[in-house]
């Protein structure tokens, strides 16, 4: 009797699952299904719940219309630098924090982390002000020249990583007369790559998913991100669905596949900053 | 306390690489959050148009800021979303965590399915959206009419804009999902056996272990959903541009506008202020609440 019961509350989870899964996926399919329907099929009464054709040619038209493969190229170019930008400083700026012990070091720490409560909303403005009296509005430079600086989240993330390595390494190599900084390139660096790895994608997301930025810095025609190109075209096209649902989802097959490519790192990434945050 | 002179020569060196290290990060401190924020500060007290000089004028933007009805608008629609919105994205994510932390064939498909929505760049989810609330020929109006009920026009009606835009949110909240399943799978298993055998059914087995276990984690939540939720400005920047009749006007959506269409710079700094100033009052009086009810195992706080 009691293994009925248990059958009876397996079948049920998966009913709970599998109905919940659909309320999940149902913009996605939905998104798909528009992106290869022409607009007369979109608007056709009652509904159509699959395209009569697949082929690209809404996906043509999208890219035909304004220069998408220039905005792809930019957003992959802000992404790269702030990629290299954020392991750089993330894994330098931990090195000191975990490997060393010196006057100030918690409390600089700590002033790192508080930065994390700052809300983004108040430093808008003045770094706005700050970026354009420099004459870096219109420039890639304050959506990636932060990045060499290290984030709060990134160099925390780290910092937990190194102190898992046994100092033991950095005690042979200072008797060998290595410096520190060659401990930090040579051994504790490469030690550390699946950290890396979950700094790289987090970057990467945070980068390629950013509007504020891009909308605030970036008014020039070639130097816009697909985000901020998309939104434009939403405000020019307004009524072509379709066009829109092709530029949606080739916005977001990036992101699908960086995360079907490095799932792991995704999840540790974001375990991190719920359970030691 | 150690005089500086007594240092030895390893701790020299060290603190010598030390600051070499942290460095660029104290550079960035003061570069790009310290700075600035005193910046912001200091034009907060003055008006100021980018073009001409800036004019000290003390106090006068902050008092302004409580008699603008826009501003009082926008505070109205910033709290009614995130009152909706916080419970929605602290609870439903739980809920689902524990659905997805059953043992059963083929749970990894479907957590990716939960999570997958949030990788979802935030312009690409405004489009998904616009186009599912669309009055004419969106998903959700052809459903309705299919099921004999009257069009909605969701994201264009004033009574119904918060509402579409927490069920987007509730969506999107896969990044909660994971944190509290991570935190589930710390659970130990023989506690929930033990209570089974005391014939402690599901929900009370929820009510009395999962949930006080995990409130650590659902403070986590509940505290950066505020956060958050308080800062929302591109959903309605894209789909409603604060509409209609200014019912999803956030207030970030109005401190960019002040700031960057009407170039007032300084009344903006000031109302960048405010928002810090209540984010910081609602972060510590859940703070303070949660010695009443979060949970520290081995009473261990953090």
């Amino acid at each position: 009797m009691k293994k009925s019961r248990r059958k009876e509350k397996r079948l049920l989870i998966y009913l709970l699952l599998i109905l919940l899964s659909v309320l999940m996926l149902f913009p996605f399919y939905w998104m798909i299904r528009s992106s290869f329907m022409s607009n007369r099929e979109i608007m056709t009464v009652p509904i159509q719940w699959l395209p009569s054709h697949y082929d690209l040619e809404n996906y043509k038209n999208a890219f035909a219309r304004a220069p998408f493969a220039r905005y792809f190229l930019n957003s992959a170019v802000i992404v790269a630098i702030n990629m290299v930008g954020s392991i750089l400083s993330a894994s330098f700026i931990a090195f000191g924090f975990a490997r060393l012990k010196f006057r100030g070091r918690n409390f600089w720490f700590a002033m790192l982390l508080s930065t994390m409560m700052i809300p983004q909303t108040v430093l808008m403005i003045p770094q706005f002000l700050i970026w354009q009296r420099v004459g870096a509005y219109n420039t890639i430079i304050p959506l990636t020249l932060p990045c060499f600086f290290g984030n709060a989240f990134n160099v925390f993330l780290v910092r937990q990583f190194y102190a898992g390595i046994p100092k033991d390494y950095d005690e042979a190599a200072l008797v060998d007369g290595a410096s520190y900084f060659t401990i930090y390139w040579r051994i504790v660096l490469p030690m550390s790559k699946p950290v890396m790895c979950t700094v790289g994608v987090f970057t990467f997301m945070g980068t390629w998913n950013d509007f504020m930025g891009p909308l605030l810095y970036l008014d020039k025609e070639n130097l816009k991100t697909v985000s901020l190109a998309l939104q434009n075209f939403m405000g020019q096209h307004v009524s072509e669905w379709n066009l829109m649902m092709a530029l949606a989802t080739v916005i977001t097959l990036p992101m699908i596949v960086v995360y079907f490519m490095a799932q792991r790192y995704f999840i540790e990434g974001i375990t991190f900053s719920g359970i030691k945050g | 306390m150690r005089n500086e002179k007594k240092m030895t020569a390893k701790e020299k060196t060290q603190l010598k690489w030390g600051y070499f290290f942290i460095g660029p990060s104290i550079i960035g401190l003061f570069c790009f959050n310290f700075g600035p924020m005193l910046f912001s500060l200091a034009i907060s007290f003055t008006e100021w148009d980018v073009i001409t000089p800036k004019v000290f004028v003390g106090l006068k933007n902050y008092r302004e800021l409580f008699r603008d009805p826009l501003v009082l608008q926008s505070l109205k629609v910033t709290f009614l979303y995130t009152f909706l919105t916080v419970p929605l994205v602290t609870c439903i994510p739980l809920l689902i965590a524990v659905l997805l932390n059953t043992r059963v064939k083929g749970m990894s498909v479907f957590r990716t399915i939960f999570y997958i929505p949030s990788i979802v760049p935030v312009v690409a989810s405004a489009a998904i959206w616009m186009y599912i609330y669309n009055p004419m020929y969106g998903l959700l109006n052809s459903v309705i009419r299919l099921c004999g009920g009257s069009t909605h026009n969701f994201i264009f009606d004033p009574k119904e804009v918060i509402p579409s835009l927490a069920v987007m949110a509730v969506w999107a909240a896969g990044n909660t999902v994971v944190i509290y399943l991570a935190g589930l799978q710390g659970i130990s298993r023989e506690l929930y056996e033990a209570a089974e055998l005391d014939g402690a059914g599901g929900i009370a087995r929820f009510r009395h272990i999962t949930v006080p276990l995990m409130t650590p984690i659902i403070f986590y939540n509940f505290v950066m959903a505020i956060i958050n939720s308080m800062q929302t400005f591109t959903q309605s920047y894209i789909m409603t541009d604060g509409g209609p009749a200014n019912a999803s006007l956030f207030y970030s959506l109005l401190l960019y506008r002040t700031a960057f269409k009407q170039s007032r710079m300084g009344y903006s700094a000031a109302m960048s202020w405010v928002l810090f100033v209540i984010i910081a009052v609602l972060t510590a009086l859940v703070f303070r609440s949660s010695d009443r009810w979060v949970i520290y195992e081995n009473g261990d706080k953090g």
